[in-house]
Parts: structure tokens; sequence; C-alpha cells
């Protein structure tokens, strides 16, 4: 159970948060013009890297605000947080 | 007392007697004493029967690795507790323990017979005879299997005992009471950091608090002496919490550690009652420091399993710490120095004893006070057998050859009432597994321990590979220091004195002249796996650990193979020739030792188990005999019987009630969202597949929201309230996850749109009436309200007012009838309701419940999200193309209708299903086909909803089929178990295909 540091709240419990997948993925702004392979790609496909990976969390039982956070999967060690809009760090 | 008990220890209060009860047999003890010292105060060894053979077996540890010596406690149905180790049970005044594992009692087994048939039992033996024939499985194997495994009883009454959680957070948090971890938790509490130390026995001090040998010594003093100084000191240090009777159960990352305190186990009955039972600790350290030190490991050799047999250092402690002599007669079996301090100790009290050590010699200070006090010594040799067999009673040794790999000379037949074995240390590793670190090899004392993985954690002590006295204070001293960064000088300048052991000899599966196919040498007691299985895996191909502990079920038992792991790696890196650090471990999981459900579930029981909503409105169904269904986390009114009526009564009666008069439902638990914002519509727009800008002030729609793979996810009434401000309403089980929904594409797609979503569902209350009187009763309660056609037309809604109070009135239809949604703030919603069943009664207003509710819409043919849908359902398989605006650019889903497989004609597509016979009533969820004499049938789909509708007398189901909007008129078959039931498929609406009713 780890320790997320909620941009807007500070350091709280896991259990306070869900979990959003992969960040940085931006729905097409225009879908009718994507053919089926690459309306699938924005849909379907997700990485599942084991080590630093860039995703998004929701503080459902907080302030409801999404963020993203940059996880090391294979240890869930997170490097950094920031918010919706700001540009990533740097791995 | 039994002469057993030998000596006064302050450990045991001799002036408290506690008297107990094991195998309905009365025994007693004293305060202080576990189950196991009592019972071998007692001269009881045999506690139980092993699993497979069932062999008789003793007490073997003193601790949690404790495989033998479980049992369960009490027989009340509420209270009884399996799995209990007799090792860490505290005695008290009406203690009542069983042996668990044999039938009919300890002393006779009728399973024993597994024994004499053991051949017959290798690894594997589940996997292999239980294949076959298949019949025999049910009728014979599983009856057989269910039988005889298993250990111990599950209560089969409610826990009556109280549990608590709590929440914690430390600057440190030391695991362990013993040297390194008192050293530990003083260094960090006297440098101003919030400590807690946490140990599971009932004392501190670990195995050097009953050290009292010349050969170990600090500052002059014997260390156990030096060590309850240092335990004196801590109770007065402000800064540290100490928590005694306290074991870790989990490490999780980040410091995240799971504790489980014992409060009242060891209490008297009386004592115990009404007080919390046990607590978890749920614990956050910036900093965690292991100290678990250490346990023995066995040896492995024929027949090491009969009772009498316990580990060297147990017998040590239950003779230093309890006060208890194991035997009269002794031997010690050993493979390193910690022997010999059981043999002084014995020697010491005047315990006969002898050892026989596999070294060819041992030149150590404790080695030579051995020898010096005339403790006679078999160097070089090794026990081949044992004798004895509800007891030891003789065991047979013979010497070893220079390699160690056979047996050399004639046997020595040498008689005992126990045997000490000590093969050894195995650091405590398992906390640092648990919190995902790795491991190291070290060879010199075939061990593995902690790698260190960050800086957050340390081990030190034993439980880090460090076993003699001065390195483990050294090295402690240092290592805090670092971890800590502090510097602490306490221990600086300390003077130890310690015999340093000089001589190792390790042989995981020792030698033997017998065939090792004919031996009984045992590696897991609990589960009892023997050296012989692991060969055998071996030979069968298995190469992984993992692997060989499944199929063999080494190490799979309660004690999760803390005695046994170790043996089983040697013997699998032995026997395929390669190095035990190349090989790695198992995985250590939590919990460390088993824990109560009562512990993990705390308070959350009974009332407490699950958040209940109830709507403003719930008494009113309370007293007027409601029968309640879940919604989610709602009670919602399911129907209200009358006069004793059955549940279909009931529906029939409230449905026929709704469309020739009046009904009136609790529609409290919607979900309502309030969206405010100059980008409202726009947003809406984005949401449903459904145009909204156009709708005007004042008015209502529905809509449908997709999920971006095109799939119905919710639908609901929206009505615009204001140029910018809409109320939305959700499906009661769905309400939360809309609304995360659409905060996550405000917050993260569409940042730029101005709007704003508040949940409001528990705001409002909801009295939903309808009926072709329904107009009459709203008039009656807001009589200055225009309710003309012109003025307040379906799918609107009106501001007014009750007594002052603000209400909002929405004329929108659910049943298909004419019907009246009235809003108020919750905290009048049952007066709300009193008042139009008051204005209902001289036209029979009939509350009815979600049951009627679903059947009224089937009528109408309108689906429920989640009951005719599951997440696979575009809005075409619903017959619903009429909701998707062809003209809008995007919305959530839209790309996704005209994927390949979306637009598939062969989809499964909404129906409507009518009986043959109009009587018979489908199954939901029934199957449907087509043909069922061509195999395999080909399944077509299934039955969604389906109900008896009074109002058609008739029964009408709905069903989603393969094709299925192709089908109308078409037979098909619903196979059940004994007959087949003719359908035809028709339109999925049923009644009032013109919508004549909604303003009638
Ligand atoms: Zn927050």
């Amino acid at each position: 159970m780890f320790l997320i540091n909620c941009p807007f709240c500070g350091e709280r419990d896991q259990s306070e948060f869900s979990s959003g997948g992969e960040a940085h993925i931006v729905r097409p702004k225009q879908p009718t013009e994507l053919s089926d392979d690459q309306w699938a790609e924005f849909l379907f496909m997700r990485k599942n890297i084991k080590g630093v990976q860039f995703e998004r969390w929701n503080h459902s039982h907080g302030c409801r605000k999404w963020f993203n956070v940059v996880r090391d999967t294979s240890n869930d060690k997170i490097h950094s947080v920031y918010k919706m809009g700001e540009k990533p760090p740097v791995k | 007392m039994s002469d057993l008990r030998v000596h006064k220890t302050k450990y045991i209060n001799e002036t408290k007697r506690v008297s107990f009860k094991y195998d309905g047999k009365n025994y007693f003890g004293y305060e202080g004493d576990t189950l196991a010292s009592a019972l071998l105060a007692n001269g009881v060894h045999l506690i139980g029967r092993s699993f497979k053979y069932h062999r008789p077996r003793g007490i073997m540890t003193c601790g949690s690795e404790e495989p033998n010596a479980i049992c369960q406690i009490s027989d009340k149905n509420d209270l009884t507790e399996p799995n209990v180790r007799a090792t860490e049970l505290e005695i008290y005044d009406g203690l009542e323990a069983f042996s668990q594992n044999c039938w009919p009692n300890v002393k006779f087994d009728i399973g024993g017979i597994n024994n004499l048939i053991s051949p017959l039992i290798p690894a594997g033996f589940y996997y292999k005879t239980f294949m076959w024939p298949k019949s025999f499985w049910k009728k014979i194997y599983e009856p057989l299997i269910r039988m005889s495994a298993g250990l111990g009883k599950s209560p089969t009454e409610p826990d009556p005992d109280i549990y608590d959680h709590k929440y914690v957070h430390y600057d440190v948090l030391v695991i362990g009471g013993g040297l390194s971890g008192i050293i530990s938790a003083k260094i960090a509490a006297k440098s101003n950091l919030k400590t807690l130390l946490v140990d599971d026995k009932k004392t501190l001090g670990g195995s050097t608090i009953y050290q009292s040998n010349d050969s170990f010594k600090i500052d002059d003093q014997h260390s156990s002496k030096w060590l309850e100084k240092e335990i004196n000191e801590i109770s007065e240090i402000e800064n540290l919490t100490v928590k005694t009777r306290t074991s870790i159960a989990a490490y999780h990352g980040y410091n995240y550690l799971l504790a489980r305190e014992n409060l009242t186990d060891h209490l008297s009955i009386k004592d115990k009652k009404d007080k919390i039972r046990q607590r978890l600790w749920k614990i956050r350290a910036k900093k965690v420091i292991v100290a678990t030190g250490s346990i023995e490991r066995p040896l492995v050799f024929n027949n090491n399993d009969r009772p009498g047999i316990l580990l060297s250092n147990s017998i040590n402690k239950y003779l230093d710490y309890y006060g208890v002599a194991c035997g009269t007669n002794i031997i010690l079996f050993t493979n390193n120095d910690s022997a010999y301090e059981t043999a002084i100790s014995l020697h010491k009290k005047g315990i006969k004893n002898l050892i026989v050590d596999l070294r060819k010699n041992s030149q150590s200070e404790i080695a030579k006070q051995a020898q010096n006090l005339g403790i006679k010594i078999y160097f070089n040799h090794v026990v081949t057998n044992t004798f004895g067999y509800r007891k030891i009673n003789s065991i047979e040794l013979m010497e070893l050859s220079d390699d160690g790999n056979t047996t050399i000379g004639n046997k020595i037949k040498l008689n005992c009432d126990c045997l000490g074995i000590s093969g050894g240390w195995t650091p405590m590793v398992h906390m640092h597994t648990q919190s995902g670190g790795k491991l190291d090899f070290k060879n010199d004392d075939q061990v593995f321990i902690p790698k260190e993985i960050d800086n957050d954690q340390i081990s030190v002590g034993a439980c880090n590979g460090d076993f003699d006295l001065e390195t483990i204070i050294d090295k402690t001293v240092n290592k805090i220091n670092i971890f800590l960064e502090i510097n602490n000088q306490d221990y600086k300048n300390i003077n130890v004195d310690c015999s340093i052991e000089k001589e190792k000899r390790n042989i995981w599966l020792l030698p033997n002249k017998i065939p090792l196919g004919k031996t009984k040498c045992f590696i897991d007691f609990q589960n009892d796996s023997t050296a012989k299985d692991i060969k055998l895996a071996l030979k069968e191909g298995f190469r992984s650990i993992e692997h060989v502990k499944r199929y063999t079920t080494t190490g799979m038992a309660t004690d999760q193979g803390k005695l046994s792991n170790m043996h089983a790696l040697g013997i699998i890196a032995d026997t395929a020739g390669v190095k035990m650090g190349t090989l790695g471990t198992t995985t250590f999981r939590p919990p460390f030792t088993p824990l109560t459900f009562g512990t993990i579930v705390g308070r959350n029981v009974g009332k407490f188990f699950e958040v209940v909503r109830k709507t403003s409105i719930h008494d009113w169904h309370v007293d007027n005999k409601a029968k309640f269904e879940n919604v989610g986390q709602w009670k919602r009114p399911w129907y209200y019987p009358k006069n004793g009526e059955t549940m279909h009564d009931a529906v029939q009666r409230e449905s026929k009630a709704a469309r020739d008069s009046a009904g009136i439902l609790d529609a409290s638990t919607l979900g309502k969202i309030d969206i405010q914002g100059t980008d409202a519509s726009e947003f809406l727009n984005r949401v449903y597949t459904n145009a909204w800008s156009k709708l005007s002030i004042g008015k209502c729609r529905y809509g449908l929201m997709l999920n971006e793979d095109g799939m119905v996810y919710d639908d609901g009434v929206t009505t615009r309230l204001a140029e910018n401000h809409y109320l939305m309403t959700t499906t009661t089980g769905g309400a939360a996850n809309v609304l995360g929904k659409l905060e996550d594409y405000l917050q993260t797609e569409w940042p730029e749109l101005d709007v704003y979503l508040t949940s409001v569902t528990d705001h409002y209350s909801t009295a939903s009436v309808c009926g072709p009187n329904s107009k009459k009763i709203i008039n009656k309660i807001f009589p200055e309200l225009d309710l003309s056609d012109e003025n307040f037309p379906h799918m609107s809604f009106k501001n007014t007012k009750l007594d002052n109070v603000n209400c909002r009135v929405m004329r929108i239809s659910f049943t298909g009838e004419l019907s009246y949604e009235i809003n108020i703030e919750s905290k009048y919603g049952k007066s709300l309701w009193e008042k139009c069943i008051n204005a209902g009664q001289e036209f029979n207003i009939t509350p009815y419940g979600t049951e009627t509710m679903h059947l009224l819409r089937a009528e109408k043919g309108f689906i429920i999200v989640g009951q005719d849908t599951d997440g696979t359902m575009t809005p075409s398989d619903l017959q619903m193309d009429w909701i998707v605006s062809k003209k809008k650019y995007d919305f959530i889903g839209k790309r996704s209708l005209y994927r390949s497989d979306t637009i598939r004609e062969d989809r499964k597509q909404l129906v409507g299903l009518l009986t043959d016979d109009p009587k018979e009533i489908l199954e939901e969820g029934a199957q449907i086909v087509s043909d069922t004499n061509t195999k395999p049938i080909d399944m077509l789909g299934h039955v969604t909803s389906s109900y008896f509708s009074p109002n058609l007398n008739k029964s009408i189901a709905l069903a989603v089929v393969r094709s299925g909007k192709n089908m109308k008129g078409k037979k098909l078959i619903i196979p059940m178990e004994n007959k087949n039931i003719n359908v035809t498929v028709s339109d999925t609406i049923f009644l009032d295909k013109e919508n004549k009713r909604l303003n009638a």
C-alpha cells in the first residue's frame, strides 16, 4: 500500500485513490477521421511497462481531482506527481 | 507437580496455579507457561498425529515455527479456533485445548494405517491417484479427501469476541525485542525519534534473556543480566512505545506494516469478558529495523519425527525460561556449537545428557567447557535411526566417513527419553522478503541473508546472519548509527566476551545404510513430506523450487515451511549438483503467522459490515411492511405484501393498481447530478448520444450514455432548469461511476469546458406518482399548478411550492403511464410522500416497489441498464437507433458504433419473447436455441427480463438473441432442465405502442 502525494491535498494512503491507467493518451479530436485500426489503437492499446510508467490517478475518496504519477511498477516507487495539463518530467 | 519442573525461573509465577484441560484431561501449570511448557512439565510429549501418515508427533519447538503442536482451542461452536500453536498459547484458567488431526483419539488413530501403507503414498500422490476413473471423484475420492484432509475445525457460529483496528505513525519501528532489537530501539528513541518496538512474546529479550553461560559475557556479566538492565532502562524512555504479544503479520511497500496485538488471549475466561481480544495495528514507519532473529534448523535423518525429539535450543528454553526438563536422559545431536549451551545448562541442573556431533571436533571455548564438565561427546558421528512409538526411547548412531557421504563402523545404540537436534540457524528473513527485498546466500553458514534494498529498512542481528554476541552488538550499533544518521556512543566501550564457533559441517540429508526409499527422513513435519519425496520430484523432472514445493507440498502448511524450506533447497541443490545460492528461495507471503478473521475485519461486522443508504421515506416503507431489496448500498422497497401475500401476488396487485388508477414509487435513490456552467449544453452533447443544445428551458429529455467502446453505459432523464443549469438523473447503481466518468472527461479531455458537476442524490427525495388518476392527485397537492397538457406537457418540469417549500415537479414516465415526479429537499421527503398518500387515498393510490417498476417498464419495453444490457450492447443492439444523433460530429463512443465488429448484423439484439403458453413464465438467464437436435446445440442468446403481466394477462419477456432484429414471429425454444418451452419472437413493446396512456 503506497503513499501518493496528491498535488491538491498532500500525502495520503493509496486506498483513497483509484488508478486510471496509462497517462498522456489524448482522445483524438476528430475520431470520425480515423480508420478502425487507428481508433482501436487509441481505444484498446495500453503499455504495461515493468519499470517507470506514466499513469493517471484520481483522488477518488478525497478531492476527486485527476493528476499524473510517474511510478516504477517494479518497486512501486513514485518518482513524481504532476497536475493534468502540466508537462511530464523527463525520465 | 511433576518432577519435570526442575527449577524456579522469574518467568514462571509458581504462586499462581492455572488449571486447564487438554483432550478432556485436567492438568495444571503456572502463570507464564505456554500450553507446550505446561504439557511438557506434565510429561506430555505426544500431542497430535501427522497430516498424511498419522504418525505420532510431539512438541518440537518453543515458538511460532512449531509444525506439530498445533491444537484446537475450545469446543464451543462460536469460540473454537483451529491451528493454534501450543508453543505460543499462554495457558489460562478454563483453557480447553484438543489435539488435531486424529480420530478417534491421539493414542489410537485409525489413520495411522496410512503409516503402514506409506510406500503407496509418494509425492504427488493426490495428483496421481485421484485422477481416474472420473466417476469415482464425486462419490469416493472427494468425501475421502474431505474426511482426512484439513487441519482442525472452523467455528460454525459468529465470533462473539471484539476486535479492533488502530492506525499509527512512527519515525522508527523495530521488529523483534531480542538483543539487537533492544539496542536498536534504545538508540533510536534516545535520538529523539518516535519509536515503536514490537515483540511477539510476552517478555522482551529473545533468546539472550535466558542465557547464563559463562562463555557469553557483556561487561563481565552474563549476557542475560546485561540485557535485563537494558530492558529496564528502555521502559523509562519517553518516546519509545513497547508492544509485547504483538507480531507483525505483513510488511508491505512504503513501510506499511500490519501487526496483530494479543490483548486477552492469555487471560482467564472470566477476565477476557467484554474486552477487546486482538487489535490490528496499521503501522506507517519512516524507518523499519528488522531484528527478528533466527530459528534453529532440524537435522534430516531416519525417523527424525518421534515425540520427544525437539530442537536443541528449545530444550534449553524450556529448561532455563520455563524451568521444565524435556527429559531425564537427553541426547543432543548437532552440527554446531549452540547445542553445547543446552548441554551445559542441562548438566548444571543435573540432567543426564551427551552430545553427538557431526563435526570432527570443536575447538571453541564452549566446547572445551562442555568437555571439562565431563559431558560425553561423539564427534564425527551421525544418528541413523530412532526408536519408540509414542515417545522416543533410544537411538542408533554410526561414525561418519571422512567426506560425510556415508556411515562407517558399527552401530551404537543408546537409550534416551529425549533427543535434541540442531542443524544450525536460519535467519528469519520473512519480513525483508515480504517487503520486496531480495536475498544473498552466505556460504560459510549456509544461510540466506537480506540484500540491502533502500534506506528505509535494515536488518540487524541474527536475521541478518550475524550469530555471535560480539558481531551482533558491534554490527547492530554501527549499522543503526548509519541508518538513522546519528552518532550514538552508548555502546562504544562495552566489553564482550564470547565463544566463537570455529568448525562447521553441514549435511542437508544425513547418510544412512538403509536405502532412502525405506527411510522416513522428514523435512516438512506438518505436511509430512520427506527427503524421498523431494528426490522423487526431481527424478520426475521437477526443477524449480516453486514446482517441487507444490508437488511435494513441502513448506505449504500453516507454518509456511519455517523449518523445512532450507533442507528442501539443500537437497535439491545437492541432488541437481548446483549451488544453493543459484536456486533462489520460495516467496514468503503474509501473514507471518496465521491471523484470525476477527482481527482482519475488526469492527466492520454486523451492521458495520457495509454502508447502508436509506431514503428519507424509509421509515414509512418499514411501517408499511415493505420487503427491501439491496441496490448498490441502497435499501429500496421491493414490494409491499398485504395480508400474507406472496411476492407474485403483491407485484400483480401493485402493477394493476398503477395502470388502473394510481401508484407511487420512492425514486429518491436515482442518481442526481447538478450540472452548471456556460458549456453545460455542449458537455451534454458530448456525453449523450442524442442532441441537447436545442432542449428548451423547462423541458426534460431521455439520454443514453455510452462508453468509448460504443457500449451502453447508463441512461436517465435530464432536465434543463435554466440556460446554463441541468439536472441529470442516472441509474441508482450507476450514479457514482457516472459522476466519476464525467469528472474524468471534464478534468482530463475537456478542461476548456466551463462545467461544474455536483452530486445531489442525497439532497433531494423523489416521489413518483403514476397512473390515470395521477393528475387528480397532483392537482390536490399543488392546486395552483396548471396541469393542462398545453401548460405542462409530457417531458417538461415546473418549479412550485409545497407549504412554502420549493419543489420541482417533472412530468416524466418510466411506466408508460401519465406520471409526475416530485423532487423536494430530502428532509421534507417523508411529509411529501405522506401528502401524496393522503391525497391519493380516494383513488386507492398503491405504493409499489422495484419489482413492480421493473414489470411496468418491461410492458413498455424500456430497458434497464445492467439487466437488459451487460456492457456488450450498443444502442443499435437494443433497437434504439432513434436515440443516436446522426448530425452530431462526436460524442463519447460514437466512433466505435461503426467499427467492423459493432456493425455486424449477427450481434445479439434485444427482442421481445412471448411464450406459446401465456401462463408460462420464463427464467431470467435461460438460454435460447432454435434447434435441440443438432449437437452441439447452437446457443442464440438468453432471457434478460421476464414477468407475468397482469395488465396483458400473459407472460412477457425481453431477451438478447443473435440477429434477433430480423426474427420477429420466429419460433424459438428455451430448453429447461425437464422440458422445452416454446416461444415466439415479438416486438419489445408489449403495451400501448402508441403511447396513448401518457396523456390519458
Ligand atoms: Zn486530493
